[in-house]
């Protein structure tokens, strides 16, 4: 043996770590940057870990994550602001200076503020500063405002909201330490990314039982411990089957469903009544339950009530009954067993026996307890907390449906019907939720030129006096949100803007101003109709929607529909909150919020965003954005956060407030305030206490610590809403009763969907096209190693996802004669991609899937042209139109969930042939030119050798 | 410094958990992340934006596809890396030395100032673990982390590979497998842990954990559930005498 | 195995050049003065040539003599080892030969036995690898050392050695492809060893870790290469042996038609090394669901 070389197994690490929050997804982890001194003196990001201390990741980072530094170093960054020199969609554009950007927005922008403030339509992509943005918009004075929710996910967070007062999403999770059945409905990767992964692995490491609801076994389903491989679109009613079997079998939680839903409140049954279906309220207008000792109506809150579900009343004429013998009279139909559903749903009704019993099974036998006495907000004092360990997630795979809405209720009324939501080993609400959807803001669209809107943008309705309407009828916003096409679209229709603006429908805009939203490409429906909506022009040679200002850091394909770019930084550049105003970083254990600051100082000429509408709101003078003497409120973002205050005491962050930093939650806002978050590594956490942890919307001591933490403004105890009486009003409008009445063209569909207690319709693509000719469903999942269309610059993720074939099941797959190699033909009602394709065995026999995002526009994201992403990957989206298939009424609709407008893009219905491979993927589209210098060859990453 | 050592004073590797894997590539760009940064050099990647980009990757993630023989087809991701293997054939093929295997704790590694660039260790190694940096052109592999797991300038707790580290569903882990006592050794005891290729004779000190048995039926658990009545009056009464009970 | 050119002009021309070393060792032709320049010119040419044509494959060359360094255990390393003694020894009996017109039998013979012993090792860079079953035997020195004896004689115009010579490796060649062929069946060694996951049901690849390539693709696995095998094979074979033997054994002799015996040759050895390492699969592919 020779002398083995003596090596260095303990080198320097970094010359600085600082504590900030991630941004490649929306997760919101907590990052480590290493910073190191390069050669030329400067420090620099070298590497990025997981902060082990932050109560999202605890250390664990994703693959985004880790590789950050690609993201802070790419070469599409945006360089400076630009203004549009060719014509729309070229790519061509002139760098000019911040103050010249300014000037042309302000020159835009004033004289709609004094004339039209709905003129300008302002919607953000899945930014986290929506409480900022939405705050500007409302002092601009637009009703036009609105995040991505509408196309991403509001079915789960509204029907969440609306059945129980928070949604799963990133707003609540499983009891992970707890649960011993954890069911995964519809979910490839989620917001909550690294939370879920976590928590899946402690499930196996205690040997809980996972089971997947999903087409394809991938990911989370593939550890699965059983896959239920379900045709898309039919999880509504493989739940009711679900609850079908428990409530004939009596395996209900009766106790929980009286104590803490509208279980026992009392409808009323009289068709001629115009309370007709709506919950018997006393004279302040709050719910009565039957009373079963008392033997009458009370009000659910009374101290010593004892609701009971089994009663029924008789009150002036009308009869009531409670909600709960509806309940059981609609599911115990045998339209709901297994044996009725199970063709529909691809699941053989062994199956769905088998789910209910071990449901039944872990909920009932397997009960859990905690000895932690706590009181409820009847005063009633229980000496423990009993747990259901049963628990659930879902996300999209059920929401991005057009019966998604009500799939999702029917979700959470399984799990309610197991008492199973705020208890030990069930599911469980993270600060600022649980929160009733009644102490929610309204929508507010009440427009006066020069002036702010009247309120805030979205929010909740609760029937059809809040609809955002016009005198007229007509929806009051461009987007047709809170109208009655989806009267609960609690989120907006972001994708709806472009096609209405377009169309004039409900009325013409101005400017069009998009923020973090890749609406010509992989964001929208109808890709390439999209496109050509952005570049039309009227008879006049103008440009349809005239004019388009766009924020985005990068080079994406939006950048070249805009003539106006304001460049943002990277998210290691910037100040920003994470805030429990917003989508906080909570845990169930505690409140907690975050911030981003530049921990590298931009080498661009590039702004925060949001400190760029700071400056831009003080150039409009627009109120909340400038002194009493007209100067400049807010510096920077930075300044904004430490020293806007919402209401007196009440900021974007809730940490270190008060002088000197000592108090949480309520307080004054400190100068300090960053700082402190700086040094506590850039987040806050304030514990919720042992005795409120669990049955939080009941729980007085955590309804008190609420308040305490400014959450509340008074405790604020509910039901759970199992009967939804919003539904209801709408439904009975629908029917003929109030005088604001619908169109006629959508009461039979506001009758049939909108049912107060959940159903299950078939999707709407499904009824409208041949689904013989289109036998199959085409579906979409995230790549967990890319988000959306940002991963492609990145030198690291492009290689392992650089193109993404269609995944064909064996069936399909042979019956079309496909080898490996092949090339596929997809057809849908509204167009044709010509994609690779290859074999999945692992998949439901009636479905087809790809990558979502992974192709590109040729030229955009400082890729080569001949990039795979151009070349061989594709987008699904070209095959989705936003409008559904004409139904020959003359109208066309909106390809969207009717309650809450949630885009559907999981309807799809298609079909597939073996054509010969093509020169590259089809369509193919003209290449747009780089705004940015062309990459370099090679990447040798490092900062100091 | 070809030759193997007769015996290493520990066993240092990874146990992977393919039950619990969830394919989400973290631990791969962890890996690059710290593996660029700081053993050796960076691990490059050419033509990065272009048409063919070829980087150099120490871990990567496969995935299979299973078809028993009755019950759906099951998908496993597949982490791999170096396996630190005790009869190494990547090192005895090793025409200068550059590859060896440590004594102290069996860690397999590439002194890259001695490497050639010659790439036959990369064709003696059976499971795909070594790759030529195609910019630096020297040989690259996992090295288990060896300037981390003694590093003083790190917290104690951070004394392990970055990919364990990093990885969310804690499939990845790390530790002495030549200690019987060891978590890992215990793991793979408890899990019945695996060589992979065993009949290539590398004895890898890297252990893989099979995924548990899945789509069991689960009606033995939990039969059928009675229905407390056939039609939905006898449902009201079941109801009554229910909520009679619970007073 | 990526059939890389340095790789394959190395193997065959230093093969060819250390076969002429081993028939000059010996004496056959006993040559002496110009002559004997002249032979070994040529024996130096094509093995140093290949030697240096080994190192462009190198990403390091200028590291080269590291190389040198692990003879205990490193087949190439032995191979670079024997290759410099044998050229040395050699080009002592060479200088002897050519301008002392001596003959120094036992350096010769040294020399012959050193320069079988390089093509040996040069063919055990590939025989040890289990990793690529088909070379794992030891039909592969066997057939470098009868590829390096047939050409050599050819080239040091030893034709009754050589007609024998041509006909044993024909036949040697068939067998060795026909036995190659299974090898990788018969290693053991499948998807199911690869991922352990067999005693679940079948194994498939399903996505590979990264969409485009990698080294271990672009050397490992050839199966465009492949394609073509069925006719190369066949032309290999009548370049390398047929066609050599038609023009020595079959047609009358003549300096020309022998040295287009010894071109064809050349050319058969080319084609049939590059189908050496094109056919060569290795068991990385198993988990990239190729080979
Ligand atoms: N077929 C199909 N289509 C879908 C979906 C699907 O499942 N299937 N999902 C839909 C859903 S849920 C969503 S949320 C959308 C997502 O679609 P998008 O919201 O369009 O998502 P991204 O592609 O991430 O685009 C966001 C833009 O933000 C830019 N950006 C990134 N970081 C920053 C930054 O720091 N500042 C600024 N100003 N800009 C930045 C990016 O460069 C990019 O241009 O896609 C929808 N489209
Ligand atoms: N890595 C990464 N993380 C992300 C994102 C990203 O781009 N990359 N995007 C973020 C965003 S904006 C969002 S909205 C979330 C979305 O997170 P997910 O909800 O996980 O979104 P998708 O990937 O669209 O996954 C939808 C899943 O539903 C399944 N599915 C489709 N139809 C049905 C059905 O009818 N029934 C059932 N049971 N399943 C069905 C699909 O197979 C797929 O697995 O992810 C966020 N997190
Ligand atoms: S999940 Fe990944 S990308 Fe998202 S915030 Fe966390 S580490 Fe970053
Ligand atoms: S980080 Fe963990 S879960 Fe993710 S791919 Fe690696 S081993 Fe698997
Ligand atoms: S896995 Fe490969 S590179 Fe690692 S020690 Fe074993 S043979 Fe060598
Ligand atoms: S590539 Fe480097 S480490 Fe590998 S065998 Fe050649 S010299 Fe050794
Ligand atoms: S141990 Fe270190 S070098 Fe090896 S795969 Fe993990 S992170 Fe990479
Ligand atoms: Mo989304």
């Amino acid at each position: 043996m020779t002398q083995q070389p003596q090596i260095d197994t303990s080198p320097h690490v970094s010359d600085e770590v600082r504590k900030t929050t991630c941004y490649m997804c929306a997760c919101r982890c907590g990052i480590n940057v290493h910073m190191k001194d390069g050669p030329d003196g400067k420090r620099q990001a070298a590497y990025i870990e997981g902060n082990r201390d932050h109560p999202v990741n605890r250390g664990v980072l994703c693959a985004k994550g880790s590789a950050g530094i690609m993201q802070v170093n790419a070469p599409s960054r945006l360089r400076a602001p630009m203004k549009r020199t060719g014509p729309r969609g070229s790519g061509t554009f002139e760098e000019i200076s911040w103050d010249e950007a300014y000037d042309i927005a302000a020159s835009w922008l004033k004289p709609l503020r004094e004339t039209a403030p709905e003129k300008l339509a302002f919607f953000t992509g899945r930014d986290q500063s929506q409480s900022f943005t939405s705050y500007w918009a409302q002092a601009f004075g637009t009703p036009n405002y609105a995040a991505h929710g509408g196309f991403c996910s509001v079915n789960m967070a509204a029907a969440g909201i609306y059945t129980m007062g928070g949604a799963f999403w990133e707003f609540g999770q499983p009891d992970w330490e707890r649960t011993k059945l954890f069911m995964l409905f519809g979910v490839a990767e989620d917001h909550d990314s690294n939370p879920i992964k976590m928590g899946l692995g402690r499930l196996k490491a205690r040997g809980a039982r996972v089971i997947g609801v999903n087409p394809i076994r991938t990911g989370y389903n593939a550890v699965a411990d059983n896959w239920v491989g379900i045709t898309p679109g039919t999880d509504g009613l493989f739940i009711l089957s679900l609850i079908h079997c428990l409530l004939k079998a009596g395996k209900v939680d009766l106790d929980y469903l009286a104590r803490y839903t509208n279980a026992a409140c009392l409808v009323n049954e009289d068709p001629a009544s115009p309370e007709f279906g709506l919950i018997l309220k006393d004279d302040d207008g709050r719910d009565l339950v039957w009373d079963r000792k008392e033997k009458r109506p009370r009000c659910f809150d009374k101290p010593d009530v004892t609701p009971d579900l089994s009663g029924s009343w008789r009150n002036a004429g009308y009869s009531h009954r409670t909600v709960f013998q509806h309940i059981a009279e609609k599911y115990l139909s045998d339209d709901f067993a297994p044996e009725a559903v199970a063709e529909t749903c691809g699941i053989p009704a062994k199956r769905i026996h088998e789910l209910a019993a071990l449901i039944a099974h872990t909920a009932f036998e397997e009960a859990i307890e905690i000895d932690q006495p706590w009181t409820d907000f009847r005063g009633v004092k229980h000496d423990k907390m009993i747990g259901r360990p049963v628990s659930f997630h879902a996300m999209r795979g059920i929401s991005a449906h057009s019966n998604g809405f009500q799939t999702c209720r029917a979700l959470h009324l399984l799990q309610i019907l197991l008492g199973s939501v705020e208890v030990p080993g069930g599911f469980r609400f993270k600060p600022p939720y649980p929160k009733p959807a009644t102490i929610h803001p309204k929508p507010h669209y009440g427009v006066k030129p020069g002036q702010p809107l009247d309120g805030p943008h979205l929010g909740f309705v609760h029937g059809p006096d809040d609809l955002a309407l016009k005198d007229d009828g007509t929806p009051a916003r461009i987007d047709k949100a809170f109208s009655w096409d989806n009267p609960m679209s609690a989120h907006g229709l972001m994708h709806m803007v472009i096609s209405n603006a377009h169309a004039g429908d409900p009325y013409k805009i101005d400017t069009l101003f998009l923020y973090m939203a890749n609406m010509a490409w992989n964001s929208s429906m109808n890709t390439a109709g999209t496109m050509k909506m952005l570049t039309d022009t009227d008879e006049s040679g103008e440009y349809v929607i005239p004019r388009i200002i766009y924020s985005d850091a990068y080079s994406s394909e939006m950048v070249a529909y805009a003539d106006l770019i304001l460049p943002d930084t990277t998210y290691l550049e910037r100040h920003d909150c994470i805030s429990l105003l917003d989508r906080p970083i909570s845990e169930a254990e505690a409140a907690a919020d975050a911030i981003r600051w530049p921990v590298v100082e931009p080498d661009r000429n590039v702004k925060g965003f949001q400190s760029a509408l700071c400056d831009l709101g003080a150039k409009l003078g627009l109120p909340g954005f400038v002194n009493d003497d007209g100067s400049q409120k807010y510096a920077d973002y930075g300044d904004y956060i430490q020293s806007h205050e919402r209401k007196p005491g009440i900021g974007p962050l809730a940490g270190f407030r008060g002088a000197g930093g000592t108090k949480g939650g309520r307080g004054d806002p400190n100068p300090d305030q960053i700082k402190a978050y700086i040094d506590n590594g850039g987040f806050w956490l304030s514990h919720i206490p042992q005795e409120a942890q669990f049955f939080k919307p009941w729980n007085m001591a955590y309804q008190n610590w609420a308040v305490d933490l400014g959450l509340f403004d008074k405790p604020s105890p509910y039901i759970f809403s199992l009967w939804s009486e919003p539904m209801r009003r709408f439904q009975l409008a629908a029917e003929g009763h109030g005088d604001r009445q619908p169109p006629e063209h959508l009461r039979q569909r506001i009758r049939d969907t909108m049912d107060p207690l959940p159903i299950w319709y078939p999707p709407f693509e499904d009824t409208l096209v041949d689904t013989a000719e289109y036998p199959i469903h085409a579906l979409t999942q995230r790549p967990m190693a890319m988000y959306h269309s940002w991963g492609s610059q990145n030198a690291w993720l492009r290689q392992i996802h650089g193109r993404n074939p269609l995944y064909v099941p064996t069936r399909i797959w042979q019956e079309n004669g496909f080898t490996d190699g092949d090339w596929g033909k997809l057809t849908s009602a509204h167009g044709t991609i010509t994609v690779p394709v290859a074999h999945m065995a692992a998949l439901n026999e009636n479905t087809v899937w790809t990558w979502n995002a992974i192709g590109k526009r040729k030229g955009a994201w400082a890729l080569d042209k001949d990039a795979p992403e151009a070349t061989r990957g594709f987008l699904l989206n070209h095959l989705i139109h936003e409008l559904l298939p004409p139904k020959g009424d003359g109208l066309r609709w909106s390809n969207s969930d009717p309650i809450t407008g949630q885009a559907a893009w999981f309807d799809l219905r298609v079909k597939i042939e073996r054509v010969a491979a093509p020169a590259e993927a089809q369509p193919a589209f003209p290449p747009i030119k780089s705004p940015v210098p062309k990459a370099p060859a090679n990447v040798t990453q490092k900062v100091r050798q | 410094m070809t030759t193997l050592p007769n015996q290493t004073e520990k066993k240092l590797g990874l146990v992977i958990d393919l039950d619990i894997c969830v394919g989400c590539h973290a631990c791969v760009t962890a890996c690059k992340g710290w593996n660029t940064e700081n053993y050796g050099a960076p691990l490059a990647d050419k033509d990065a934006y272009g048409a063919e980009p070829v980087g150099s990757f120490l871990n990567r993630i496969h995935s299979f596809e299973v078809q028993p023989e009755t019950g759906p087809a099951q998908l496993i991701h597949f982490p791999k890396s170096c396996l630190h293997c005790e009869d190494a054939p990547c090192v005895t093929v090793c025409p200068t030395g550059a590859s060896y295997k440590r004594t102290e704790d069996g860690i397999v590694l590439v002194n890259e100032t001695d490497c050639i660039g010659c790439g036959l260790c990369a064709w003696a190694c059976p499971y795909g673990a070594r790759e030529m940096d195609p910019v630096e052109k020297v040989m690259k592999k996992c090295t288990l982390c060896v300037d981390r797991i003694y590093n003083d300038n790190l917290p104690e707790e951070d004394r392990q590979p970055a990919c364990v580290r990093t990885c969310p569903s804690n499939a990845r882990h790390f530790g002495d497998l030549g200690d019987p006592g060891s978590d890992v050794s215990k793991l793979v005891a408890a899990r019945g842990g695996v060589d992979l290729m065993p009949e290539q004779g590398t004895k890898p000190v890297n252990q893989y954990l099979p995924p548990r048995p899945k789509d069991e039926e689960i009606d033995v658990l939990a039969p059928f559930l009675a229905p407390v009545t056939e039609d939905p009056k006898g449902f009201l009464g079941w109801l009554g005498k229910t909520l009679e009970r619970l007073g | 195995m990526h059939p890389a050119r340095s790789i394959i002009i190395f193997t065959t021309l230093s093969g060819l050049g250390f076969g002429m070393l081993v028939f000059l060792g010996l004496g056959m032709p006993r040559v002496t003065g110009g002559t004997a320049f002249a032979f070994f010119a040529i024996a130096y040419l094509l093995a140093v040539g290949g030697l240096l044509a080994s190192t462009l494959h190198l990403g390091h060359p200028e590291r080269a003599l590291k190389a040198f360094s692990q003879w205990r255990s490193s087949w190439l390393s032995r191979e670079g080892c024997l290759a410099v003694a044998t050229l040395l020894v050699m080009a002592l009996y060479g200088a002897a030969l050519v301008f002392a017109g001596t003959r120094i039998a036992p350096l010769g013979w040294l020399g012959a036995a050193l320069s079988l012993g390089t093509v040996y090792a040069t063919s055990m860079i590939y025989a040890q690898l289990k990793t690529v079953p088909r070379w794992n035997h030891w039909t592969t020195p066997a057939l470098f050392i009868g590829y390096a004896l047939t050409g050599g004689s050819l080239l040091c115009g030893q034709i009754s050695l050589a007609v024998p010579f041509l006909v044993v490796l024909g036949a040697a060649q068939l067998a060795v492809w026909q036995m190659g062929d299974k090898r990788f069946a018969h290693s053991g060694t499948t998807m199911a060893t690869a991922t352990q996951l067999g005693g679940i049901g079948a194994v498939r690849a399903f996505e590979p870790p990264h969409t485009g390539t990698n080294y271990l693709m672009t050397e490992m696995i050839h199966i465009v290469a492949r394609r073509h095998v069925g006719p190369l094979r066949i032309i290999a074979f009548a370049l390398m042996t047929i066609l050599p033997w038609l023009l020595l054994f079959v047609l009358p002799f003549h300096h020309l038609l022998a040295a287009l015996a010894v071109l064809s040759h050349l050319a058969g050895v080319l084609v049939s090394r590059w189908l050496f390492f094109a056919e060569a699969e290795h068991v990385v592919g198993l988990y990239y669901g190729k080979r």
